[in-house]
């Protein structure tokens, strides 16, 4: 009881000290909030995403617009309540100006959600890339400066038609909304080429016995798509190479991000040659992503052997949000009018080519197009094949085209 | 004809499944073969996992929340130790040993300041649980671990009907019989095995008999605890080790336990085959829901037989 | 679990305040008089000597009196503390720290009921509120059109109560015959598959995503979600929950329902329904957990299954052991320290270490106490008046 006691004062003291020093110093630091899931299941993802939000202010000093930057951090677990919690704590008591998160794909809908209740703060997106949070139902003060899932698959449709020659393929992936996303973007460009899609098994959240969706994918396909992110991923490569299964894999970029080819274990050799498409690719010699590969390294020892999506994702909203401060010199006045009109308007110069928002206020960037491959000293990385520039949010599709096919779900789209 | 109705259900049950088990097996085959060796082999597993929750469930009506933890515990100190030194039994026997005194400490630091509250205790081994959780994640990570056996246990093994099968899942399937055999042996060949028993009835006659029931009761633990942990390296080879492993264990051996009825390794192998069969053609045939099979089936059996399949009214 | 065991681990070892020890005399009263009533006609020979029972027990000693009117003091302080609350504290602890722990505390004054009074601990209180939650999400408004019946709030809110109510009475007869550890292994079991239900199901459900911006009516022109009007919804659904808990005790039904919990054989023998009771005690439970699942979908303003999942049932629980089962304070008390704990507790220890920070502040209390903060709150002031301690040592 008495250590209970003695804790609540501590945290009531320590309260009331960083809110005086807070309303003090309130003209002469910028206070960011940065929020990603540093529990549950997605915890290395977003361990990775801090790395990126603090490889980007400390390549600035800790300055933008001439102010002191102070980073504040959440965490969530991936539940949209827990987010939209630890985002009210953000913003409500350690009264931070700029949010940015958040990591997954359903808590960036319920942090937009959040953002309309908060008009005088800025929402920066982490790395979460549902369609929905900027395609449906926008939020006027949410910026995304990184792409979506669909996004994140284009050319790798055209190019598993026809330059890897699979016509028929069947699909494993969880059933939630972000895996919809992905196949979507990779099937509208598929489906346009020819090929079919004649299967697709949507596995609950959480499985780790892929036995049962191992039996039943058929003999007469070339390939199978996977979109698994993390330990299902891992669970499904070595239970698909145990049972025997020898058909060549296409991968979700979640699927074979650095957070997955990382994994403890000795058997991976099946994976290398399988392609994918992401926002980045491991081995790109871009002198922009070499320079922020090297950065990495040197200031994360105990990182990823190289930058996940995730670090990449956090890091290029951060380094925008930090150009954007510098473009008006730190003017956070007026509801923050200055800022927003710079952030809607300008090109980031990013790691991976430049990104601007589309109407929006979604990036359209470069995608990248990979396979896995071998390093020299064993591990596994993601072999540079293409760039695929200025993939807006609908995929090259108008907006009534688009609007007919209407955002992923388990059925939409279909090309059996 | 009250007392005949649960008999009816289940025949009714029995001949439903069969004829679904014909269409199916009529449909595809090879699904079908496929889908019951999967059960089967999942049905192992859950059965290692499981034995040792009921043996500590059945003799000290202690319901130890932190199993999955220990399941864990095996998993990841046997993968510490098969880096080290390169062998994969050592880690199998690591997991074991590391478990069994992990087990012995809790019954002699925690449970035995506890005797007679069942409920403080079963809240104490939530605690433990979550700190354990959180104490993983701190010293290995939150990664993906998978275990590096013999390439002879690993092969690809060419069968009847099924064509080509996972030999390690093979293996995962004679573990679980040798061990359910030596438990079985132990309970009922053994003298410790029969304080074991003896105590499962009735605690206080065996402690009325001259029987030291701690030692009995830290022997139970012990390897209760050391199968968990056999289990953690077992399922971490055949399908991987990381965070959030421990609850769907944990809540995969209540099922069976619940099911089976506690203290009965007879009762957990039964359980663990009904539920292993629940899941896996659950998952193969019926993916959207066929998770909830196996929490109904539980839910059925705890509402027209509360102590389980093959357990005893306490 | 047998009874005496149960009554051992539920019971602190020092004697509680005086109005507790009143009721328990009062129970053993109505025990021995009903027990005496059995030689004679069963039936209505019961009704007049429980009568008698329960008026011969009512307190008539002078420090009972005073114990009385001290805790009728105490109520009034503590609620006109709550009242004034907002006047002195920030919205976000008004908010997030004030109301989220008045509505958590609600849902788990369902569990502590139904644990302290009815002796059954379930873990299905926030599937309960999860239900209703739902409820009034799909049949009142949401932000998705086509998931939403778009009744009014005066329907969809009553409605949702209804139906939460009605799923815990399920819930009552499927567990009512099961005993301690069975029935939290049945009542998981019936949440973690109802979890799996709104996650895997998106026609009705809306699967993984959940179902976003259910807010609450804008009556009398306020907006109930901002800070101070939630606060002081929360505050008075919370009163009245108090409120019912405490007086139900207090009536036969109450004490009916802990003469069940002490032991159903003689309350089976005496005459009375074991099952039934059981049933209404979670029926009535469920309608306190269905308003606090109400309350929630408000406070978060959406609902999705990571609010029922496994973790989100075990936190009522651990809520209720912290506070304390024996008293209805006790829930409350207990959600305020995880509300704390669960926001500040990433300030004071690494940003990643917080889990271990609530497992191991359960873990204390659990050892020091198996009644919770309640129970450590009582043994200090049995401390601090040992006089007291001795003149009540009759229970």
């Amino acid at each position: 009881m008495k250590v209970i006691c003695r804790r609540f004062t501590y945290t009531l003291g320590a309260l009331a000290v960083a809110a005086a020093c807070g309303a003090a110093q309130a003209q002469e630091t910028i206070r960011i909030g940065a929020l990603a899931t540093l529990e549950g299941p997605f915890a290395v993802p977003g361990q990775d995403g801090m790395r990126g939000v603090d490889l980007a202010v400390s390549q600035r000093k800790g300055m933008a617009g001439g102010k002191k930057i102070e980073i504040i951090k959440g965490s969530s677990n991936g539940n949209p309540d827990t987010a939209v919690n630890a985002a009210r704590k953000l913003v409500e008591q350690d009264k931070v100006q700029i949010l940015i998160g958040p990591l997954s794909g359903s808590e960036g809908i319920a942090v937009k959600n959040y953002a309309k209740t908060h008009p005088e703060v800025t929402f920066v997106n982490g790395s979460s890339a549902a369609q929905d949070t900027t395609l449906t139902d926008p939020a006027p003060n949410f910026f995304r400066y990184s792409t979506d899932g669909a996004q994140w698959q284009a050319g790798l449709g055209t190019y598993a038609y026809k330059d890897k020659g699979y016509k028929r393929i069947v699909s494993v992936a969880e059933d939630y909304s972000f895996p919809y996303s992905l196949l979507q973007g990779f099937m509208i460009e598929y489906c346009k080429a020819g090929g079919k899609v004649v299967d697709k098994h949507w596995v609950p959240l959480g499985t780790k016995d892929y036995s049962s969706v191992i039996a039943r994918i058929p003999a007469d396909i070339d390939a199978i798509y996977v979109a698994l992110g993390g330990s299902d991923a891992v669970n499904f490569f070595s239970q698909y190479e145990q049972s025997g299964g020898d058909k060549p894999l296409v991968a979700g970029s979640i699927t074979i991000d650095q957070s997955v080819l990382g994994y403890k274990g000795k058997r991976r050799d099946a994976l290398i040659g399988t392609p994918s498409a992401g926002p980045i690719a491991d081995n790109n010699d871009a002198p922009a992503w070499t320079q922020f590969v090297a950065d990495y390294r040197a200031a994360f020892k105990d990182g990823l052997p190289s930058p996940s999506l995730f670090a990449h994702a956090y890091y290029v909203n951060a380094k925008a949000v930090l150009d954007g401060l510098d473009k008006v010199q730190g003017d956070l006045s007026n509801n923050q009018a200055k800022l927003r009109e710079a952030l809607s308007t300008m090109t980031v110069s990013t790691p991976t080519g430049e990104v601007k928002l589309d109407e929006n206020r979604n990036a359209v960037a470069d995608i990248f197009l990979t396979e896995v491959a071998k390093n020299s000293d064993g591990s596994l990385y993601n072999k540079l094949v293409k760039v695929v520039h200025n993939v807006d949010q609908r995929l090259g599709l108008s907006k009534e085209e688009f609007a007919k096919m209407g955002v992923g779900s388990r059925t939409n789209p279909e090309c059996k | 004809m009250r007392r005949h109705f649960p008999g009816a259900l289940a025949a009714l049950l029995g001949l439903v499944l069969l004829a679904l088990a014909v269409a199916a097996l009529r449909d595809n085959a090879r699904l079908f073969g496929l889908s019951l060796l999967n059960g089967l082999t999942l049905a192992a597993l859950y059965f290692l996992v499981a034995s040792g929750f009921t043996l500590v469930f059945g003799l000290m009506r202690n319901v130890n929340l932190a199993h999955g933890s220990l399941f864990l515990l095996g998993g990841y100190i046997g993968y510490s130790v098969g880096e080290h030194t390169g062998s994969w039994f050592l880690a199998l026997a690591a997991g074991f040993l590391a478990t069994a005194l992990a087990g012995l400490l809790m019954q002699w630091l925690v449970f035995r300041r506890m005797e007679g509250q069942d409920l403080r205790q079963t809240l104490v081994t939530l605690g433990l649980s979550i700190v354990l959780a959180d104490l993983f994640l701190w010293i290995w990570g939150g990664e993906t671990y998978q275990f590096d056996p013999p390439s002879w246990l690993m092969g690809v093994v060419p069968l009847p009907l099924v064509g080509k099968y996972s030999g390690f899942r093979l293996v995962v399937l004679l573990a679980a019989v040798v061990i359910g055999l030596a438990l079985w042996l132990f309970l009922n060949r053994t003298r410790v095995g029969m304080m074991i028993r003896a105590g499962v009835d009735n605690k206080r006659m065996l402690s009325a008999s001259g029987v030291n029931v701690q030692q009995v009761f830290a022997v139970t633990f012990a390897v209760g605890a050391g199968l968990a942990g056999f289990a953690g390296v077992m399922g971490g080879t055949a399908l991987s080790i990381a965070p959030g492993e421990d609850v769907r264990y944990l809540l995969a051996s209540l099922v069976v336990v619940i099911v089976g009825g506690m203290g009965s390794i007879p009762g957990a192998a039964v359980g663990a085959l009904l539920i292993g069969l629940a899941e896996t053609f659950g998952l193969a045939y019926a993916p959207t829901y066929g998770v909830v099979f196996t929490f109904l089936i539980m839910v059925a059996v705890l509402a027209f037989r509360p102590q389980g399949l093959m357990g005893r009214r306490a | 679990m047998s009874a005496a065991r149960w009554r051992r681990a539920m019971s602190a070892p020092l004697a509680g305040g005086a109005a507790a020890r009143a009721l328990r005399e009062a129970r053993v009263d109505a025990a021995s008089a009903g027990t005496v009533a059995v030689a004679g006609p069963a039936g209505p020979g019961l009704a007049p000597s429980r009568a008698a029972g329960w008026r011969a027990a009512a307190p008539r000693s002078a420090p009972a009196l005073a114990a009385i009117h001290r805790q009728a003091v105490a109520h009034a302080v503590v609620l006109a503390l709550l009242l004034l609350y907002p006047a002195v504290a920030t919205p976000f602890f008004t908010f997030q720290v004030g109301a989220q722990s008045l509505v958590l505390g609600m849902i788990a004054l369902s569990l502590a009921f139904l644990g302290g009074y009815g002796g059954m601990v379930t873990l299905s209180q926030m599937t309960v509120a999860g239900i209703a939650g739902y409820a009034v999400a799909l049949l009142g408004v949401n932000a998705d059109a086509a998931h939403s019946m778009g009744w009014p709030w005066w329907l969809a809110v009553p409605a949702a109560l209804c139906l939460g109510t009605l799923a815990a009475a399920l819930i009552g007869v499927l567990a009512a015959r099961t005993e301690g550890i069975y029935t939290i292994m049945i009542t998981l079991a019936i949440g973690v598959a109802f979890f799996y239900l709104v996650q895997q199901n998106y026609t009705v459900f809306n699967g993984f995503q959940g179902l976003g911006r259910v807010l609450p009516p804008p009556l009398f022109g306020v907006d109930w979600r901002s800070p101070i009007p939630f606060y002081y919804l929360s505050l008075a659904v919370a009163a009245l929950g108090y409120a019912a808990a405490v007086y139900l005790s207090r009536t036969p039904f109450g004490i009916a329902l802990q003469g069940i919990r002490d032991n159903p054989r003689r309350m089976r023998a005496l005459g009375f329904h074991v099952t039934l009771h059981r049933v209404a005690a979670h029926a009535l439970a469920g309608l306190a957990a269905s308003a606090g699942g109400v309350l929630l979908v408000w406070y978060n303003s959406q609902i999705s299954p990571g609010s029922v999942n496994t973790a989100s049932m075990i936190n009522i629980l651990i809520i209720a052991v912290l506070g304390g089962m024996r008293h209805p304070a006790g829930a409350y008390v207990g959600a305020l320290l995880f509300v704390l704990l669960q926001n500040f507790a990433i300030d004071l220890v690494d940003r990643e270490r917080f889990n271990l920070v609530i497992g191991g502040v359960f873990l204390f209390v659990l050892m020091v106490s198996p009644d919770g903060l309640l129970g450590i709150w009582q043994r200090l002031r049995a401390m601090l008046h040992p006089a007291a301690r001795r003149r009540g040592s009759a229970g």
